[in-house]
């Protein structure tokens, strides 16, 4: 299947999909499949009651993919999809999802995508997803991202939420529900530009004793942008916490950065530390001695903070 | 190949006055030459590297690279003519990797350039390549880094700010031999070298001594050697009775 060249563009950029990738796949464009493919393994099927699918990761399936992007180009459509993912004992999978939205008109187009991950004993899951905007018109492009994650007794999940260029208005709502032994670690990497506007939620209840989570997240806000990042660690069991929240802040943006720790249990064990700041100095400095002009090298500090 | 006329610097101090840190400055540093800069500390010599780099601007004076004026060009245009500056203490990079830093020096090195750089100055490639140039590095290291960037861009002139500090005593001889082999005798290159090491001196085709913004003295290691030696000894004697309040380095 040959995409067109805005499909093939959004999709590269979102997942690094040139041609259609094997394994499970299912594609959504303008609210409808695109392509849908399950494997022998995971299996992809509609939900019968609201808008999404439903991916079934076989217990004990290693070392397999599942791309789930999606894509929108038609001009004022307001995209609505719930996804659940049950991912099957001891299986180790990595997830591909993410959404690009082009929009060359005056009307807003956005995405709300609902993710609920049940990931059962013992399974590990890598799961990535880019958000980006692109198109010439004035109306808005608007992504909002609900994620549930779900994690049985010794389970293992890593989380990259990354919003790259280009969307205008995000509202970002991720909470974990952790038992025994779980591992958790959402990385989330955000930039804002213009005069857009983005505020992230997360809250992850470590539920289970000798569980742990990791909450790290790096923005950049630049021009007018607005940023808020909101994270809560809660620690019900004996079990270890950490939020790290670290922002570069330029031009005339607002950042504001509230992480938060609850322990509900003595043996919990805590800690968060949030740094926002403009690009140093010396930074611009070190590398326009290395050659680069003052744009280039602000690129590249801002590339590598966020990579 | 590079000449400073008639170069100071003032910088703004908090009451408003302006405070002058390099007074009328003349210099020449000839290609396939080593200069060592030494001095007393808040000598100017940092900011004498940074007024050549373009970091700092002058109050008054021209320097000229090769005939060609770049008083009024900026650091990058100062770096694409070919002057490099290894930083006292190198700025670190939350993100940016050594592979990243040392691609900017030269866009053109491979996965062997990349690998030979590190361990010209000691580090082991497979270590280090791939790691943020970030807290987890320590000032040594920083300062290994550093020096291979600077000798990855390959400039015409070549500035080492206390390359020494920081780095241990195995290395610094391992550095040393380096820019030696690199630099001297190199018709196409010069390197300057700021620094408080006794060892470094030696080696250096001429130092020039600055003083509170000037020059002081300068001339070959057997010329200067005899002006400063009483002078730093006598300094270690006061400091070892607690008589003076700084250390010399």
């Amino acid at each position: 299947m040959k995409f067109s060249e805005i499909d093939a563009s959004l999709l590269s950029t979102i997942a690094n999909i040139t041609e259609v990738p094997s394994g499970a796949v299912n594609i959504r464009k303008d609210g409808q499949p695109l392509i849908r493919m399950s494997s022998p393994n995971i299996t992809i099927n509609p939900k019968q009651d609201k808008p999404g699918i439903d991916v079934i990761v076989k217990p004990g399936t290693k070392g397999e993919s599942v791309h789930i992007p999606v894509i929108v180009t038609k001009a004022g459509l307001q995209d609505l999809v719930y996804n659940t993912f049950e991912i099957g004992e001891d299986a180790d999978v990595t997830i591909i999802a993410g959404c690009g939205i082009h929009n060359d008109s005056h009307q807003n187009s956005g995405h709300d995508g609902i993710h609920e991950f049940i990931i059962k004993p013992g399974a590990r899951v890598r799961y990535v997803e880019k958000h980006y905007g692109a198109g010439s018109g004035s109306g808005k492009r608007v992504l909002n991202p609900t994620t549930i994650v779900r994690m049985g007794r010794g389970s293992y999940a890593e989380m990259e939420l990354v919003q790259i260029r280009g969307v205008d208005d995000t509202y970002r709502k991720t909470m974990g529900y952790m038992e025994d032994k779980a591992y958790l670690k959402i990385v989330e990497r955000l930039l804002t530009h213009n005069e857009q506007k983005a505020q992230s939620e997360i809250e992850i209840n470590i539920e289970g004793q000798d569980a742990s989570a990791q909450i790290l997240s790096r923005s950049v806000a630049q021009d007018s942008s607005y940023q808020v990042f909101k994270a809560a660690m809660i620690g019900k069991a004996a079990c270890t916490g950490h939020v790290e929240c670290d922002s570069i802040i330029m031009g005339n943006a607002i950042i504001k950065a509230i992480p938060s720790l609850v322990a509900e249990n003595s043996e919990a064990v805590l800690t968060h530390e949030a740094a926002i700041g403009k690009i140093a100095g010396e930074q611009l400095i070190k590398l326009m001695s290395l050659g680069l002009t003052e744009t280039e090298a602000i690129n590249t500090i801002i590339e590598g903070f966020l990579r | 190949m590079l000449r400073l006329e008639q170069v100071s610097m003032s910088v703004n101090q908090n009451n408003g006055d302006n405070k002058e840190i390099l007074h009328n400055i003349d210099l020449e540093f000839d290609a396939g030459k080593l200069y060592a800069i030494t001095g007393p500390n808040g000598g100017g010599k940092t900011s004498l590297a940074k007024v050549i780099m373009g970091i700092y601007g002058l109050s008054s004076g021209r320097i000229y690279l090769n005939d060609e004026d770049i008083t009024d060009l900026t650091v990058t245009e100062r770096a694409r003519k070919g002057i490099a500056y290894a930083f006292q203490q190198p700025p670190r990079f939350k993100g940016l990797t050594v592979s990243d830093l040392l691609k900017i020096a030269d866009s053109e090195l491979d996965i062997i350039g990349l690998r030979k750089s590190l361990r010209d100055v000691g580090l082991c490639p497979e270590d280090y390549l791939d790691r943020d140039v970030g807290p987890g590095l320590s000032g040594g290291e920083m300062k290994r880094i550093e020096i291979a960037q600077v000798l990855a861009r390959r400039a015409t002139v070549s500035i080492f700010d206390e390359p020494e500090a920081g780095v241990d005593l195995w290395t610094i001889q391992r550095l040393i031999g380096i820019i030696v082999n690199r630099y001297k005798d190199n018709p196409n290159n010069t390197a300057i070298i700021i620094t408080h090491n006794e060892n470094v001196l030696p080696i250096c085709d001429e130092i020039i001594v600055l003083e509170e913004g000037r020059i002081r003295s300068r001339g070959t290691y057997e010329e200067i050697w005899p002006l400063i030696r009483d002078e730093i000894e006598c300094k270690r004697r006061l400091e070892c009775r607690g008589e003076m309040g700084y250390e010399i380095q």
